[in-house]
């Protein structure tokens, strides 16, 4: 079925061209910008050259800005680390969690196996700012307000249905005969979980866990109710970071750069399990 | 074996699975307690800054919000968003997914490049937003200046700030109904197109007969996926605008958070998001079916 004329590619060149600029020019744009000073942001035209600059991410990195007006300080490393002990360890936990949890959906059909499966995974789409208004309330109550442990608890809500879910269709691709057979050589269950059913799912595994990770360092309303300065993340303190007085807007654009390098990074890295992942497995990549 | 070990060992299988998901339920489960939490407040006359006036009211919440035009206007709006940014992204979505069908080393290329501003943060994406269409330097104002078009204000007008939400949430989601559609046009079976070419049916025919119905299933799966999200959006809405100017982009979760940070009234705000609850509820029980009946597809194909 291959007769396209010349007139029908030149067509789709000129489309593709057109989607790849709607959809790189700001990720572009914005690159390009934290290498301004803000008289070359400022400068109208706007243009595409200019001599390039590093000191918006040296005043970011080092966390000092001078002005006119003194000397500024930037939180904005603390927010990178953050956003890194944050979605690091809330993926951690909900592997060390989730895994287990995955195999028992995909191996046993035990009472109630579907209703707890849905109902975590139903969690994936709830309103979220219905079960953080309370818990903001609890969380002060309770002292749980503003810590990392609170925090990391909350994020499973976000990486542990993707792990639950991603996981359990890979367990439920591996035949068990494998299994059935280590066990009958006389291997205990651990045994046959930790040593044959894990290293088999492994790919699964890696996948989800990017992706948690991925969703875990994108996410900004769980934070933004349940933090305060010194434990946001990334994307609500970008967000202070417009407000603040005194800012540049090349800064603004670098502390944007470092934010989203690691999450478009890991990206291309696991796109092949991207499809599969973001659908919850409902569509083969 | 004895008597008496195999019931015990039985016992044992059947507990395992028990014991395997019982620490992520007991995560989850300390987190179901606000929930029903929410669903109280929801009926309470609630003002943290009036700890006095705490009462048990029914559904007098509820009951106000029938003749309270704001609320209205956050369902006109919530519904408006949802609707325009569906049907934009799966317009475009499909689109582009027809055009990157075939298995070329550019379009695998150009699809894999389309991840990107999925894979940014929203909220960041929507502060990306912000500084290109900043009125004094941003290239956005600038390059509709050049066109003629003087005074656009962006986010920051009435008329134009749901044009501009709707705009970078189409720039973040397209990708993600582009990606679903183009696995499942990718996984379409062959014999019905090829048959349509031998015998010279028109292209348009073939899309709308063959193309469109046999690619339901991912429509309606990513579509459902989008809208559930969609109904529920904060992270672009609220960095960009924080749900101004004025009430025009007063959605759902950006007035609850409203009600309950700036007016204190944690009743009206948990009645507001128990109603966005329900809707999603209704939503996602849609959803489920639709992704398990794909789900038992995959599996088969696979």
């Amino acid at each position: 079925m291959e007769h396209t004329s010349p007139f029908e590619r030149i067509i789709r060149g000129v489309l593709i061209a057109a989607v790849l600029l709607f959809f790189l020019f700001p990720i572009l744009w914005i690159f390009l910008m934290s290498f301004q000073t803000n008289e070359q942001v400022l400068r109208i035209p706007p243009s595409l050259f200019f001599s390039p600059t590093t000191i918006n991410y040296t005043s970011l990195v080092t966390g000092k800005l001078q002005t006119a007006a003194g000397s500024l300080d930037l939180a904005f490393m603390r927010n990178l680390g953050n956003s890194v002990l944050l979605s690091s360890v809330s993926v951690a936990l909900a592997l060390v969690l989730g895994v287990p949890a995955a195999y028992a959906f995909a191996r046993f059909k035990f009472p109630l196996s579907e209703d707890i499966a849905f109902t975590l995974l139903s969690f994936r789409f709830a309103p979220p700012l219905l079960v953080l208004l309370p818990l903001s309330l609890y969380f002060q109550a309770i002292g749980l307000d503003d810590t990392y442990i609170g925090l990391i608890w909350v994020y499973q809500l976000i990486a542990l249905p993707l792990i639950l879910w991603i996981v359990r269709g890979y367990f439920e691709d591996i035949s068990p005969d494998i299994e059935y057979a280590y066990r009958i050589a006389g291997h205990s269950w651990l045994q046959t979980f930790t040593r044959i059913a894990i290293p088999l799912a492994r790919p699964g595994i890696a996948a989800a866990g990017l992706l948690a990770f991925i969703f875990c360092w994108n996410n900004f309303v769980f934070a933004l109710i349940l933090a305060s300065a010194d434990k946001q993340p990334v994307t609500v303190g970008a967000l202070a970071f417009v407000t603040a007085s005194g800012i540049q807007y090349g800064q603004i654009a670098a502390a944007i750069v470092l934010s989203v390098t690691p999450t478009l990074a890991l990206a291309l890295f696991a796109q092949r399990y991207l499809v599969e992942g973001l659908s919850l497995g409902a569509v083969k990549g | 074996m004895t008597d008496i070990a195999v019931p015990a060992r039985r016992r044992r299988v059947q507990l395992l699975p028990y014991l395997l998901s019982l620490p992520a339920l007991l995560v989850c489960i300390g987190i179901l307690v606000p929930f029903v939490t929410a669903a109280y407040y929801s009926l309470l006359r609630f003002r943290l800054n009036m700890p006095a006036m705490k009462g048990f009211i029914w559904f007098g919440n509820y009951q106000a919000f029938l003749t309270d035009s704001e609320f209205w206007n956050t369902v006109r709006v919530s519904l408006l968003y949802t609707a325009l940014t569906v049907g934009v992204e799966l317009v475009l979505g499909l689109g582009i997914a027809m055009l990157l069908q075939k298995q070329t080393r550019l379009n695998n290329l150009v699809s894999i490049l389309l991840l990107l501003p999925l894979m940014t943060a929203p909220a960041l994406a929507a502060l990306m937003w912000k500084l290109m269409t900043n009125p004094n330097f941003g290239v956005l104002s600038y390059l509709v200046q050049l066109m003629g078009v003087h005074d656009f204000k962006w986010a920051s007008s009435p008329n134009s700030a749901l044009f501009t939400v709707v705009l970078v949430d189409v720039w973040v989601y397209t990708p993600f109904i582009m990606i679903l559609l183009l696995a499942g046009l990718r996984s379409l079976p062959k014999q019905p197109f090829e048959a349509a070419a031998l015998d010279g049916v028109p292209r348009r025919f073939v899309f709308f007969r063959i193309t469109l119905p046999m690619l339901t299933p991912y429509i309606i799966t990513a579509s459902l996926f989008r809208l559930l999200d969609s109904i529920q959006q904060f992270d672009i809405i609220y960095p960009m605008t924080q749900g101004g100017p004025g009430n025009t982009l007063l959605v759902f979760q950006v007035r609850a958070y409203l009600e309950f940070y700036q007016y204190t009234n944690v009743g009206r705000s948990t009645a507001l998001l128990m109603i966005l609850w329900a809707i999603t509820y209704a939503l996602s029980n849609l959803f489920i079916k639709q992704w398990l009946k794909l789900r038992e597809r995959a599996r088969g194909l696979a």
